[in-house]
């Protein structure tokens, strides 16, 4: 590091090699390297990618350990929905890491100034949101169809001795499939609350809110209006798709539920998206 | 080249920047010098396009910055706060911004070297010092090859050797010929960097003009004067078209006059001198005239404690002749009287302030 009596700047070797304009493409490699380049992901990550197997092996197994002791009521429950049994626990557990990758990956970029440094390389702020939208979805909803079809096998083999789970009987593949749709719209999802909130403690706290709590005290609201909160809440919506009973509060179909939790999505980013033009970076 | 048109910023009730008017021009060393809270960092975000600007506006060769196709290539910026993830590497930070703008990995080998991170390139960014922190923002700055580049606040945090270093890059990027604007606090460091100065104060453009200019303006000097029989000798000078600033010790400064003319008055009258001391006051004197009455905030205690928000009227435009009277009556400003009681006021002694 020493000081230097002149300094020269090399111009850039090649000039073919760059015009240095900030289009699509370009900031989906920018947020593909910035995903890859911190801890956080890695972190978030392993949460679902081990936890939500363990789950699906750990249920059957206990289920299957005690299936002769079992009284007819619990194994009609089993029964019914043997892919929900599989997939519950650790769906409901693995959510937890993609959430809060999804809030890090644009409230971090506040809360550490980030966002000044990606904002001066793509001022065009809506492009860099749909962007990172794209590399992020894009990565949750691969490694959850993944998982969750790793998750349903091992589960099926931890099941075999007492009962057979086929992948296409009934609509055990739309349950499986739908777990890592899920959790890609999930990712979205709590990205978009990062983006809203832009503080990283605030939006994991309003999303594990949103997921432990609202989605299910709603459901005590009497009548007709408790129904509809129920069923149109977002992540209970989009829950639907992971399994084939849903409580008779529930007014919606499998993919009608997962398309309101799209348009929620849908609603939030665009929200999203003119705030983030709107405010100060 | 860098334009600001009218460009104002509000926040609630409050004008950080105030119909600002300036051009910095390429091939030289722009220095943008206010106060702590007088609107440099709002005026820089306003340019990068990180802030709104209420109203006015700020473009870049013609062009406001959200709308610039290749943003890097063309202005390389280095903030006052910090805008890196900790937990990435400077590498990887910098590998990010390139590929944002498709500019050839070599490059980040190149600005890597330049600002001498090169041993440390592989760390979290997290935990570096201040001094490199700076460092990987200015090879950030540079990453884009760009004309124009931006500094805030460089030299905080800086050792006297990666100052030195700084101030010869700023002036090497100049040589250049490309356009270079640099914020501080300090007229010190203006003075030694700077071919052209625009100074800020609560949010006003208070001056646009080289540097050269400015200082022949604002090297006001004065004759300090000391005598048992002050009392009698000062209307005698002030008579003579001399302005008289009676201190608190016994002692006066007088202005537009030399020691030799105020010798010959004691002579005449007979009355006797102990000290006779030609004084040249600092830039940074001038500095804090200029902006006595444009900082937000004052350390309590002094005389001109309270926001002084209304305490003088401003320039009605950048280049009404607020000058001419700076310099012809030299205190023009508030803290003019002397104050009989005690010290001069001393205006500027607000303490350090992020931003």
């Amino acid at each position: 590091m020493a000081a230097t009596e002149s300094v020269t700047i090399n111009t850039l070797p090649g000039n073919g090699a760059g015009s240095g304009h900030a289009h699509f493409g370009r900031l989906l490699v920018a947020e593909w390297t910035k995903l890859r380049s911190v801890r956080s992901t890695y972190w978030s990550l392993i949460t679902v990618v081990l936890a939500f197997p363990f789950f699906s092996w750990l249920i059957p197994f206990l289920i299957a350990h005690n299936w002769n002791q079992a009284d007819p009521g619990s194994r009609a429950q089993v029964l019914q929905d043997p892919v929900s049994t599989i997939i519950g626990v650790g769906i409901d557990l693995g959510q937890f890491g993609i959430a809060v990758l999804g809030v890090l990956v644009m409230a971090s970029e506040y809360s550490t100034g980030m966002i000044r440094s990606t904002v001066l390389a793509s001022p065009r702020r809506v492009r860099m949101l749909a962007a990172k939208s794209v590399v992020f979805t894009l990565l949750a909803l691969v490694i959850g169809e993944i998982v969750s079809f790793v998750a349903f096998f091992i589960g099926q083999l931890t099941f075999k001795s007492v009962l057979t789970v086929n992948l296409g009987a009934g609509t055990n593949l739309r349950e499986v499939v739908g777990a890592g749709l899920y959790l890609g719209m999930l990712a979205l999802f709590s990205m978009v609350i990062g983006a809203l909130i832009r503080h990283p403690a605030g939006a994991i706290t309003g999303v594990v809110l949103l997921l432990l709590v609202i989605s299910n005290i709603i459901q005590l609201i009497p009548g007709a209006a408790g129904k509809y909160l129920y069923s149109y809440e977002p992540t209970n919506a989009g829950a639907a798709i992971l399994t084939n009973h849903t409580s008779d509060k529930f007014l919606l179909t499998a993919w009608e539920g997962y398309a309101v939790f799209a348009g929620w999505t849908a609603l939030l980013w665009v929200l999203a998206a003119w705030l983030l033009v709107r405010r100060d970076a | 080249m860098i334009q600001a048109t009218a460009l104002t910023k509000r926040y609630g009730t409050k004008v950080a920047v105030d119909h600002a008017e300036f051009t910095v021009a390429p091939g030289k060393v722009t220095g943008f010098l206010g106060p702590n809270g007088a609107g440099k960092s709002t005026t820089m975000r306003m340019i990068l396009g990180l802030d709104r600007p209420t109203s006015g506006s700020v473009t870049i060769n013609g062009i406001p910055y959200d709308k610039l196709a290749a943003p890097l290539r063309e202005v390389g910026a280095l903030l006052d706060a910090k805008a890196v993830h900790g937990g990435r590497s400077a590498y990887n930070h910098l590998q990010v911004l390139a590929k944002a703008n498709g500019l050839p990995r070599a490059r980040v080998d190149t600005v890597i070297d330049l600002v001498g991170l090169h041993s440390v390139a592989k760390k979290r960014a997290g935990g570096f010092s201040l001094g490199m922190g700076q460092r990987l923002g200015i090879a950030a700055a540079l990453l884009g090859d760009p004309g124009i580049v931006m500094f805030d606040e460089p030299v905080n945090g800086l050792d006297p050797e990666g100052i030195l270093w700084i101030r010869n890059l700023m002036k090497a990027l100049a040589a250049e010929g490309r356009t270079v604007f640099v914020s501080s606090h300090l007229m010190s460091e203006m003075a030694l960097t700077a071919d052209h100065l625009v100074v800020i104060g609560l949010g006003r453009i208070l001056a646009d003009e080289p540097m050269a200019e400015f200082i022949a303006k604002n090297s006001v000097s004065y004759v300090l004067v000391r005598s048992p029989q002050m009392a009698d000798l000062a209307p005698k000078l002030a008579l003579r078209g001399w302005r008289v600033e009676m201190q608190g010790d016994g002692s006066a400064h007088v202005y537009d006059a030399k020691p030799s003319q105020i010798g010959d008055v004691a002579g005449t009258e007979q009355l006797w001198l102990h000290e006779l001391t030609l004084v040249h006051s600092s830039l940074e004197e001038a500095f804090m005239r200029l902006t006595a009455s444009s900082v937000e905030y004052h350390a309590g205690g002094t005389a001109g404690t309270g926001t002084t928000q209304d305490a003088a009227k401003p320039p009605s435009s950048p280049d009404a002749p607020v000058w001419g009277e700076a310099a012809g009556d030299g205190r023009a400003q508030p803290p003019a009287e002397p104050d009989p009681s005690g010290q001069p006021p001393t205006p500027y002694q607000n303490s350090e302030r992020g931003q």
